[in-house]
């Protein structure tokens, strides 16, 4: 015991010496908070968008003022021909534009459909199929007022309750914010920096500079030397598990509605499987920059591809969802997005909860003995 | 009971029949040797000889794939831990962290090896003394000098008192001036009765040995004092030849049948020749004939560096055939 926490206190000494490896530890899951919180957002709040009103009535200015009032669409442009608006979408000046014909007025009085054309840059998808859903709201919303108030001129009551009209209530998520949905799973990936990079790093550079050697023959058994490496890594990652939750509830205003020790836990049971493969990538790494290159394409990529953190698991081919299986962040980022988004208790999370548990044990224990192997 | 009455008397290691295979390469292959208490022991040979492996073993680092080590009454093969806790190591490499003061190393390695309170202050200031460290404990270790490095690398390897210190090369790049004051140190170490086994490349160190063991692949093929080897391995006279062109008379002598070894030393050359009286008269005949003057011929008592190359050629050639 003695002996463990002598090593931890050297770790600590020396990771005061590092000036630049202190800041990594402090200011990276600052920055990547900052990076997901505001920059990665996939939210769509203004659509530039241009408009030609040929029809300059009452109705169609009425229309337009819909979308302006609307908030998510800002009118660059009234264009008055097709040149314009095909030049202001090619230089990408605009996603969409929206085109009002002649008789826009004329066919709503006469009780005629009356078509609209929007026209879209498409080469961002995702973007136009949120823009494309904000429109068709808008002109849904505007008939359904066209036939009220058409209801009140005649007095013959159209109703409008004999079609289906969808109550949505969205459940944890309100406004759809990326950000909610990307900030708790931030602490996957900070936990994933100290434990595997950071720890790997600190027992290449041992073997590196030659004081692995010189450790080895002392009366220090390989446990001891394994434990007292990952300690200061596993409270690194939980001081920085500390800061990110704290800017997320604070700043962010995302509240943790499920339990907060349960959420501890769960991060417990992931370091192991993260420690044991900082373990792995330790012994057969020579160099720190070969650990740091192995960590970076060999870890972090697949592990931020494949584990739902940035893309969804659902849209995978088959092949991809296998793979994502034996990743244990896309447990613990499915733990993290439960229990903080929305509440759900330990009990609804038994299988993710088991398998971080085995995936971790496994790991370590098979890294550790690789490692003690490594040793001699 | 004095350490120095013991001395000369008890083995301090013993090595009976020492076989390490990788595989089938067997890089320490059946070695057996002692070494006393309180001596000097050099452990000599080439790279890849088998040294380190050797080493590696002696301190229960690994075990040996047939026979066994007494190292400081210490079985390597089923005590090593005990092994590990009564001798100091101290590798090519410098084993000290950088990046800490040198009184947290101090208090690292004394931890390590479980000194407490007033052992550990008795022991840190035994340590700064001899690092010639004294006051300067807040120092950052990559501060320091080269020797000083090394003085200090060697006090904290033997902080704990071990009764064995092996040091594996420990003078690599250090200056001359430091190399003669570290083995100073090394001998202050010995007189105190703490058993050094060291290994080098500076055949001048090993000068300061008290028994030196030569071993190339994985066998041991000669041992003894200096003196010994000097003249129990090697028949052959030397002869240090003074004279003009040393460059062009170096190459005439390596084409001559009855010249065995040469080799040069600054201005002069090293012949190494079996019969001492013909090969005077025949290396004056030789050079006259190329008109090369002979300032000096003599005969000289050969250098270690002359035994071993002789030794290790023999022994190459041996393998070989």
């Amino acid at each position: 015991m003695k002996t463990i926490l002598n090593i931890v206190i050297k770790e600590f000494l020396q990771l005061k010496r590092d000036p630049i490896l202190l800041r990594l530890v402090f200011l990276a899951p600052i920055l990547q908070l900052l990076l997901f919180g505001y920059a990665a957002n996939m939210d769509l709040n203004t659509v530039h968008t241009a408009i030609w009103d040929q029809d300059r009535t009452l109705d169609s200015r009425d229309l337009i003022e819909r979308f302006q009032e609307s908030g998510y669409f800002e009118i660059d442009r009234y264009a008055d021909n097709y040149k314009q608006i095909t030049n202001d979408i090619n230089k990408g000046k605009v996603l969409c534009a929206i085109i009002i014909p002649h008789d826009f007025e004329k066919d709503i009085k006469t009780n005629h459909p009356a078509p609209l054309q929007a026209i879209f840059d498409g080469s961002d998808g995702n973007k136009t199929s949120i823009a494309l859903g904000y429109i068709q709201g808008i002109a849904v919303n505007y008939a359904n007022n066209i036939l009220l108030k058409s209801s009140d001129k005649t007095g013959r009551k159209i109703s409008i309750a004999g079609s289906i009209q969808p109550e949505i209530r969205v459940w944890y998520n309100p406004d759809l914010k990326t950000r909610v949905f990307m900030v708790p799973s931030i602490m996957g990936l900070i936990l994933l920096i100290t434990t595997i990079i950071l720890m790997s790093m600190a027992i290449v550079k041992e073997r590196e500079i030659g004081t692995l050697e010189q450790l080895i023959v002392t009366p220090i058994k390989p446990y001891q030397l394994i434990l007292g490496k990952l300690i200061p890594f596993v409270i690194l990652g939980f001081v920085d598990i500390l800061l990110v939750q704290t800017v997320m509830v604070f700043w962010f205003g995302i509240a943790i509605r499920g339990s907060f020790f349960f959420l501890l836990f769960a991060s417990f049971l992931f370091v192991l499987s993260t420690l044991g493969i900082g373990l792995f990538l330790s012994t057969i790494s020579k160099t720190q920059q070969q650990a740091m290159m192995v960590a970076q394409f060999g870890i972090m990529m697949p592990f931020i591809y494949l584990s739902g953190f940035a893309f969804p698991i659902e849209n995978m081919p088959k092949f991809f969802q296998y793979i994502t299986y034996l990743i244990p962040l896309r447990y613990y980022i499915t733990i993290l997005r439960a229990v903080i988004l929305k509440g759900a208790p330990f009990s609804d999370l038994i299988p993710e909860t088991l398998i971080l548990l085995i995936m971790g044990v496994l790991i370590l224990f098979a890294s550790a003995r690789r490692f003690k192997k490594r040793l001699s | 009971m004095s350490l120095s009455s013991q001395k000369g008397n008890m083995n301090s290691i013993e090595v009976k029949n020492l076989t390490k295979k990788f595989g089938s390469f067997t890089a320490v292959d059946g070695i057996s040797f002692n070494v006393k208490e309180g001596e000097i022991f050099g452990f000599l040979g080439a790279n890849g000889a088998g040294k380190s492996t050797a080493i590696r073993i002696l301190c229960g680092i690994i075990e040996p794939t047939s026979g066994d080590a007494i190292v400081g009454g210490y079985s390597v093969m089923n005590e090593p831990d005990k092994v590990k806790l009564n001798i100091g190591y101290m590798s090519q490499k410098f084993s000290l962290y950088n990046d800490l003061t040198v009184e947290e190393n101090i208090n690292f390695f004394g931890g390590v090896y479980g000194l407490i309170k007033n052992k550990l202050e008795d022991r840190k200031k035994w340590v700064l003394k001899v690092a010639y460290l004294e006051g300067k404990e807040k120092l950052l270790t990559k501060d320091l000098p080269g020797g000083i490095k090394q003085r200090l690398a060697l006090a904290i390897a033997v902080i704990h008192e071990p009764k064995i210190v092996f040091l594996d090369e420990p003078t690599g790049g250090v200056d001359p001036i430091s190399r003669r004051n570290f083995w100073e140190l090394i001998n202050e170490l010995s007189h105190k009765g703490i058993t050094v086994f060291v290994t080098t490349h500076y055949l001048d160190e090993a000068e300061y040995c008290n028994s030196i063991t030569l071993i190339n692949a994985g066998k041991i093929i000669a041992s003894g004092t200096s003196k010994e080897l000097k003249t129990k391995y090697l028949t052959n006279t030397m002869l240090e030849v003074e004279c003009d062109r040393v460059v062009e008379a170096l190459d005439i002598f390596s084409k001559q049948d009855w010249v065995e070894e040469t080799s040069i030393f600054g201005n002069y050359i090293h012949i190494s020749v079996e019969d001492e009286n013909s090969a005077r008269s025949l290396a004056e005949k030789t050079l006259k004939e190329n008109n090369i003057k002979i300032i000096r011929m003599d005969k000289i008592v050969p250098t270690l560096e002359d035994v071993f190359i002789y030794l290790l050629e023999k022994d190459t050639k041996k393998n070989v055939k």
